[in-house]
């Protein structure tokens, strides 16, 4: 088994080949893009918000390598129904874990799949860039965002 | 391996290290070479017995730099085949040569409809100074297997551009350009032609004269030389007419603070303290380098690119990208299923250094209608189990995706 065996778990490859909630949505309230203009990765990303905060349909789009992919797909899952406050908690917990810092693992479930990224710094930003994508569709709180 | 391939290998410290664990298997020479051991104790030398800033000292050590940093320039003179060495600019490498030739060399002559023709296949350092100097890039056409469109160039020269730039051997699908014939047809238009010789220098012997252009430039580091320097060539008449570059210590003939005069070329394009070692290291291994058998060198790698090609072209599923008639070792493809950065990640697992992306000809991707490619290059000391070891992995990369 070759070392970076490690980092392309079963499961990442499975959402990488099929991604869920990948299309985009009707009427979302809350929308971002990313890209990465080093490796061409694009991420277009759209959420439904609902009155109690709580992000109800997740919808995305883009190019991008497995981990990349399957990051932002195994994300959509796992942030429907949850609540903003939620899904930044979510996210800090993402981020520890592929930077390899000291995180809930349990609170993570399927995606402790990417525990292997933080092994390979330069595979970081395919990792988190669908992350980060997310965290900023949230910044503007209620309101639908334009193209960045 | 070849039997030159596994004497010279054992020149390359590098090679004996691991990478994730195994055997490195370094198959990303376009990017950068490694170096020789002779270059490496060169530099160290240098630093170690002669070290000292050039032209300014009247001490030994002085000397004994500004002896070696001479040395050099007449070394990259007689690798260009150029006429002289004081046509030889020192650069950081061929990105500066052509930011060097856009400011000075372009520039003045910049008007609303100024136009440079590159190619499609051109990497973007010859493709954005131009267009931050004002001038429009146009861009000869390519065909579906990574060659020129000669009779498309032929009729955009004839559009009057105030320069043709064009790559010698393209880094991302390894053609080999008929420069030669280029410059014939650019010249009975009256164009003027830089080539960026970066991907041609480690492969292909140069001679500026017989080539009949104006600038040629390549970079150290892919020669087998160090990084953060270069080389730039330009026709002697266009260089004494061209204003300095950069100001500073070294282009200067006297300074007030009225009126400045400045140094002849190539002084006058060489402002502050150079990188010293990096020349000598780059005039080391350019020595090297002609010392060798090089033809001998160039017929064993047509020969390891025609076994990768091959080899390659069994994997199911593998497009080549580039498959142009004549090719330096450039091997460029895509995989059905599987983006080039998980393909190059996980070779990165057994040990196999290949690149991955648009290497930075984003134009030329957009032309061949895709997003990224991996890239797997050679150099001398590549050989036939490191191509074994790449294909073996794609094989199970492959299986892994679909």
């Amino acid at each position: 088994m070759a070392a970076t065996d490690e980092m392309y778990q079963a499961v990442i490859i499975e959402h990488a080949r099929s991604p869920r909630n990948y299309q985009p949505l009707a009427a979302p309230t809350h929308h971002c893009d990313g890209r990465n203009p080093l490796c061409g990765d694009e991420v277009s990303l759209d959420l439904v918000i609902d009155a109690d905060s709580k992000i109800t349909d997740v919808g995305f789009q883009g190019q991008g390598c497995a981990i990349s992919k399957a990051s932002v797909s195994m994300m959509t899952a796992a942030i429907k129904g949850k609540t903003i406050a939620e899904a930044r908690e979510l996210f800090d917990r993402f981020h520890a874990l592929v930077t390899g810092e000291p995180t809930d693992e349990a609170a993570l479930g399927k995606l402790v799949a990417f525990k292997g990224v933080a092994a390979y710094p330069m595979r970081v930003k395919c990792a988190t860039m669908g992350w980060h994508v997310m965290k900023e569709a949230l910044t503007e709180n209620g309101e639908r965002r334009t193209e960045d | 391996m070849t039997a030159v391939a596994a004497v010279l290998r054992a020149e390359f410290p590098v090679l004996e290290t691991l990478s994730r664990g195994r055997a490195t298997v370094y198959l990303d020479s376009a990017a950068t070479a490694q170096k020789p051991q002779v270059v490496i104790d060169a530099i160290t030398r240098f630093y170690a017995h002669d070290y000292g800033t050039i032209h300014r000292g009247v001490y030994e050590l002085s000397e004994r730099a500004t002896l070696a940093w001479d040395a050099a320039r007449e070394e990259v003179a007689r690798f260009l085949g150029a006429p002289s060495a004081e046509e030889i600019v020192f650069v950081r490498g061929t990105t500066e040569a052509i930011n060097l030739i856009a400011e000075s060399y372009l520039k003045p002559k910049i008007t609303p409809g100024t136009t440079v023709l590159v190619t499609e296949m051109e990497h973007h350092a010859n493709i954005v100074p131009w267009q931050l100097a004002g001038a429009k890039t146009v861009a000869i056409p390519i065909f579906d297997n990574g060659e020129l469109d000669l009779a498309a160039a032929e009729r955009l020269l004839a559009n009057g551009p105030a320069l043709l730039a064009v790559c010698h051997v393209s880094n991302a699908l390894g053609t080999v350009n008929p420069v030669a014939e280029l410059v014939r047809m650019a010249k009975r238009h009256g164009v003027p032609v830089l080539i960026d010789g970066a991907q041609a220098a480690p492969h292909l012997p140069i001679d500026v004269q017989a080539l009949g252009c104006d600038f040629y430039c390549f970079s150290g580091h892919k020669v087998y030389g160090p990084t953060g320097i270069g080389a730039l060539w330009v026709r002697g008449e266009l260089l004494k007419a061209m204003p300095p570059y950069q100001g500073g210590g070294d282009m200067i003939d006297r300074v007030t603070f009225e009126h400045t005069t400045f140094a002849r070329a190539p002084g006058r394009f060489e402002a502050g303290t150079p990188h010293i070692a990096g020349a000598l290291g780059l005039g080391v291994a350019l020595q090297w380098l002609q010392s060798l058998d090089r033809a001998a060198i160039h017929h064993d790698e047509l020969e390891l690119l025609a076994y990768g090609t091959g080899l390659l072209g069994e994997i199911p599923g593998l497009r080549l990208v580039g498959t142009a008639r004549e090719k330096a070792g450039i091997l460029t493809f895509v995989i059905d299923g599987v983006h080039p950065h998980d393909i190059a990640s996980m070779l990165d697992g057994d040990g196999v250094c290949i690149r991955a992306g648009h290497h930075c000809t984003q134009p030329l991707h957009h032309r061949l209608g895709l997003q990224a490619t991996a890239r797997a290059s050679l150099a001398m000391y590549s050989s036939r189990a490191d191509l074994e070891t790449l294909a073996h992995g794609l094989v199970r990369i492959q299986r892994m995706f679909n």
